[in-house]
């Protein structure tokens, strides 16, 4: 990890490239400072604090936030006195560990590397420029990315939402939704963020937890876009507590008296002014490519799109325009975290693809020394209390503490220490242990969350198993909390020892634990995202078998002919099955069906039926793409005249179209109503494009799209611009008036109310194209047989909606395309990707690690109730058949996570934990009361 | 694959989400990562945030 460094240089081709990196001086040294605060304490320049928007102060030295990583402090030069005046370094007078580097210089690193990713991020929308929202001059006019501020507890006002002028808590807050994004006139962001409706919701709803039910929060819109998963129904529960939703574009703020409340002037969607009070104004502001992003991607030589992200093909949406060379995240193009995370894993699939061959040689694994056999000896504990500079010896008595620990039954050694965590002493430990025999350490400094690792780590060095560790976290949890009462303190402190020296005393060294993988996988569905995922894998040199339901490889996708940027789709799904048939390590099984699996990752068994006779495949990855497809509705008269069309229907028969001269799209058929209270996500997009089509070959053909809200998200929003140029008429619809088809000699009738003109409308159509949602397949048994959860949709459910977007709570299985969510073909493609990346991460090792801090079963114990088996979340205990004896439970360590459920919920106690057994835990807890 | 002996190390520009996750399941397999950052610490823009759609979760 390399920070405060940008390239400057680059050289080579793909698999060879020779990078210069411009690294500046961060005027401390990271192996010295240890994060303590003092400088910062100390330091007398103040300056404005870009990580909360500019609403705090921070010092000249800092860290820009309380996790950092790395978490070590810098030197803002620009604002420091002793670099502007040449006199203060009280920074460097104060530093307990010496570690102020005022010579500090810039230096120039050159890296010889394989692939470059371009992950540079976006940057949010500035609206100085805009004086109609006023936010240079209004306090209470404030960018999302501020109010994002304003919400956090580690924000500016500690997450007490107050406003600016004056301190008083807001109760009218308004968001103005599409700043800087969908605007051609006063900037030139035509594109829609695609994320801003979403984050507008969510912080309107936050707002409300925070101000309470009083609180009145209003969006203004033009359309809503909550097309990703589950974003819907978060729209629908706002609706319900009160957030108020206004279809409208506010025109002018003014300041309605010294307090500076705000008058806000919209039009309503009946077509009246209305003047209303706010006491704030959130801007919900777009995104724009960071400039640090399109500086690199100059550099590097990479071509970028109109709108400055960096240009991609739908069917390559990670690749640029130079080989070697691959970008993710919102410098790609405006998208939100689950995407960002997709691609990147995307990104680092392909570079994987490109550099196989040389995976594995530039890494190499850490070689400990052997564990000494020490878990029968009699307990030799070593204590080490931390001053942590003066975080903790500046409050606590740490030389009473020490005295104090000497005292306890088996400490054999106690030290002081004024940074247990500094490197030398990280030495002086490892020399310690070896020295004093000792065969159980206790820390008592920081919190383990951060420092346990590190420590582990040491006594690892001296021989000792992992697990022979306890910490005592005497900082965050006493003296940081009593730091006015010092004596407290220091009994608390001592109280925290004993503790850990109580559980310390019974620690058992717990053996590692790993499994072999079989370096295959297993892909479920030969769709696009089924083939890709194959073929990503395959050309990396690992195995994969295609498991296909029907007779033929493609999917949904054989029915579609153009991605949204106009790609052809039948001759890339022709070249893509090609290539998956032509690969040797791929094979494909159609007619082929799963009815059975087992196992874990790296160990996965699935049994196949093809043509009556079953195969049973061993495979160490999951990938599932079992797809979805258009729902088929009897609503709108579907079904029941040939007129009436769904889909790629019209665009799949031509002739049709022929005599048309009236067309009318209904988007939202059968989505985001009762039944399916999602968005599908790709409709509105597709019924544009096929608009579109249709105007420019016949310009004399009417065209219609009856709509609720247009999701035409990010740079798609140029079609539905397109649209309307081409005199394609939008007609809004809502739920309760939904538009009306009836059949007519001479074709057919659309009823509809016109939300402008107040009005009913009647069309005259020879075609209306029904855009059905787009369901799941039938993935109840998939589910069932690799025990993964499905949502209320039946679509699968990731392991975490926002970091994990492709993973399962349970490892070695990944999901990709339409049996996730409603996608497009290069979302589908780049998730595909992005599972076989994952898979990739199992794959490449010969054996697996897992934590062996996993749930043991005494079968002695065990009557075979099951309930076990039934809490676990990750099908880590099974229920075996004890010849007669009932069933007993048996643990599958390799999927265990050691959360402790099963062992809480043995009615016979049955289970322990290992590393948090029972009499563990209560050594520590009676240590307390004593 | 242009090159028959590509080197097997990866440069990813930019620490926020993005970079980070490309980092690391290029280092779990098997790549060695350099990830360069521009400011002085890792997290970009997600750090910045409150909550996360459409679980409310914590950015941090």
């Amino acid at each position: 990890m390399i920070t405060l460094s940008k390239v400057t240089s680059i050289t080579g081709e793909e698999g060879n490239f020779t990078v210069t990196v411009k690294k500046y001086p961060r005027y401390v040294d990271m192996d010295a400072c240890i994060a303590c605060g003092t400088c910062a304490e100390k330091c007398p320049a103040k300056v404005v604090d870009e990580f909360n928007e500019g609403l705090a102060k921070r010092k000249a030295i800092y860290v820009p936030y309380a996790q950092a990583v790395p978490l070590k402090y810098a030197i803002d030069r620009d604002n420091c006195i002793y670099f502007q005046k040449g006199r203060c370094r009280a920074c460097e007078k104060f530093c307990p560990t010496k570690a102020i580097r005022f010579d500090d210089v810039e230096t120039d690193i050159t890296l010889q590397v394989g692939s470059v990713i371009l992950t540079a991020g976006f940057t949010p929308f500035n609206p100085a420029k805009f004086d109609n929202y006023q936010h240079a001059r209004f306090p209470n006019v404030v960018t999302s990315m501020e109010f994002e501020r304003i919400l956090s507890a580690g924000g500016p006002f500690a997450g007490h939402v107050k406003r600016l002028s004056d301190g008083v808590e807001p109760k009218k807050i308004a968001w103005l939704q599409c700043v800087g994004s969908r605007d051609m006139n006063r900037c030139d962001n035509p594109y829609c963020s695609s994320v801003c409706c979403m984050y507008a919701i969510k912080e309107s709803v936050i707002a409300k937890e925070h101000l309470g039910k009083d609180f009145q929060p209003t969006i203004f819109y033009m359309d809503m876009r909550t097309h990703g998963k589950d974003f819907e129904k978060y729209y629908d529960r706002a609706r319900e507590e009160g957030v108020r939703f206004i279809r409208s574009r506010v025109h002018t703020i003014t300041e309605v008296d010294a307090s500076g409340t705000l008058n806000l002037a919209y039009v309503s969607d009946t077509g009246k002014r209305v003047e209303e009070e706010f006491d704030m104004v959130v801007l919900s502001v777009g995104m724009e490519p960071a400039q640090s992003g399109i500086d690199a991607a100059n550099i590097l030589g990479i071509e970028l799109n109109p709108y400055r992200f960096v240009k991609t093909a739908d069917t390559s949406p990670v690749s640029t325009s130079r080989k070697g060379i691959y970008v993710a995240g919102s410098l790609q193009g405006c998208k939100d975290i689950p995407q960002s995370v997709v691609e990147a894993s995307a990104a680092a699939c392909q570079a994987s693809v490109s550099l196989s061959s040389a995976r594995g040689t530039l890494v190499r694994d850490k070689i400990f020394p052997a564990e000494l056999h020490v878990a029968a000896d009699t307990p030799r504990i070593g204590v080490f209390v931390c001053n942590c500079g003066i975080n903790i010896g500046g409050i606590a008595d740490v030389p009473a503490v020490a005295a104090y620990a000497k005292t306890l039954p088996h400490v054999a050694y106690v030290e002081e220490d004024l940074f247990a965590c500094s490197q030398d002493t990280q030495e002086k430990m490892v020399d310690v242990i070896k020295k004093e025999k000792l065969n159980r350490i206790v820390v008592a400094a920081c919190t383990p969350r951060t420092h346990e690792p590190l420590f582990q780590e040491t006594i690892r060095n001296a021989g000792l198993n992992a697990y022979l560790f306890e910490m005592a976290n005497i900082r965050n949890q006493c003296t940081w909390v009593h730091s006015q009462e010092k004596d407290k303190a220091t009994a608390k402190a001592k109280d925290l020892v004993r503790m850990a020296i109580s559980r310390a005393s019974l620690l058992e060294p717990i053996p590692d634990l790993s499994v072999p993988v079989s370096k295959t996988a297993l892909v479920i569905g030969g769709g696009i995202a089924g083939m890709t995922a194959a073929l990503s894998l395959a050309n990396q040199g690992f195995s994969a078998t295609i498991v296909e339901k029907s007779g033929i490889l493609g999917g949904a996708a054989l029915d579609v002919l153009h991605t949204w940027k106009g790609e052809d789709v039948p001759s890339y799904l022709n070249d893509l099955i090609r290539d998956v048939s032509a690969n040797s390590n791929i094979t494909v099984l159609l007619n082929a069906e799963v009815i059975d699996a087992s196992g874990f990752v790296g160990n996965f068994e699935t049994k196949v039926r093809r043509n009556d006779s079953i195969q049973t495949i061993l495979h160490g990855a999951t990938i599932i793409a079992t797809g979805g497809k258009a729902a088929r509705v009897d609503e709108y008269g579907y079904g029941k005249n040939p007129r009436i069309t769904r889909w790629h229907d019209l665009e799949n028969n031509p002739e049709m179209l022929a005599d048309a001269n009236s067309v009318v799209f209904i988007q939202c058929v059968g989505s985001r109503d009762e039944n399916r209270p999602y968005c599908s996500r790709i409709c509105c997009t597709t019924s544009m494009m096929q608009a579109i089509a249709i105007r420019e070959k016949s310009p004399d053909t009417s065209v219609f799209i009856l709509y609720r809200d247009i999701r035409t998200f990010g740079e798609r929003e140029l079609l539905y611009k397109k649209a309307r140029e081409l005199g394609v008429v939008f007609i809004q619809y809502s739920l309760d008036k939904k538009p009306v088809v009836t059949e007519t000699p001479d074709g057919l009738l659309v009823d509809v109310f016109d939300p402008v003109l107040q009005q009913p409308l009647q069309i005259q159509a020879d075609l209306v194209n029904l855009a059905t949602a787009i369901e799941s397949a039938p993935n109840e048994d998939i589910a069932g047989f690799y025990k993964l959860p499905l949502n209320a949709e039946k679509f699968f459910m990731e392991a975490h909606a926002k970091l994990r977007p492709v993973d399962f709570a349970s490892d070695g299985i990944f999901v990709c395309g339409l049996a996730h969510y409603p996608k497009p073909i290069d979302e589908s493609i780049a998730q595909a990707m992005a599972a076989a990346g994952r898979a990739a991460t199992v794959l490449s090792k010969t054996a697996i690690s897992v934590s062996p801090l996993v749930s043991k079963v005494d079968t002695g114990k065990c009557i075979g109730c099951g309930l076990c088996a039934e809490v676990c979340p990750f099908g880590a205990i099974i229920l075996e058949d004890a010849d007669g004896k009932g069933y007993r439970a048996k643990n599958i360590s390799a999927s265990c996570k050691g959360c402790g459920l099963c062992a809480a919920s043995c009615p016979q106690k049955a289970i322990e934990m290992l590393h948090f057994k029972d009499e563990q835990i209560l050594a520590a807890v009676c240590a307390a009361g004593r | 694959m242009s090159n028959s002996s590509p080197i097997g190390s990866v440069l990813v520009v930019g620490g926020g989400i993005t970079g980070m996750q490309s980092a690391l399941d290029l280092a779990e397999s098997g790549y060695y990562v350099y990830l360069i950052e521009q400011s002085p610490a890792i997290g970009g823009a997600m750090a910045q945030l409150d909550k996360t759609f459409p679980t409310n979760d914590c950015s941090m």
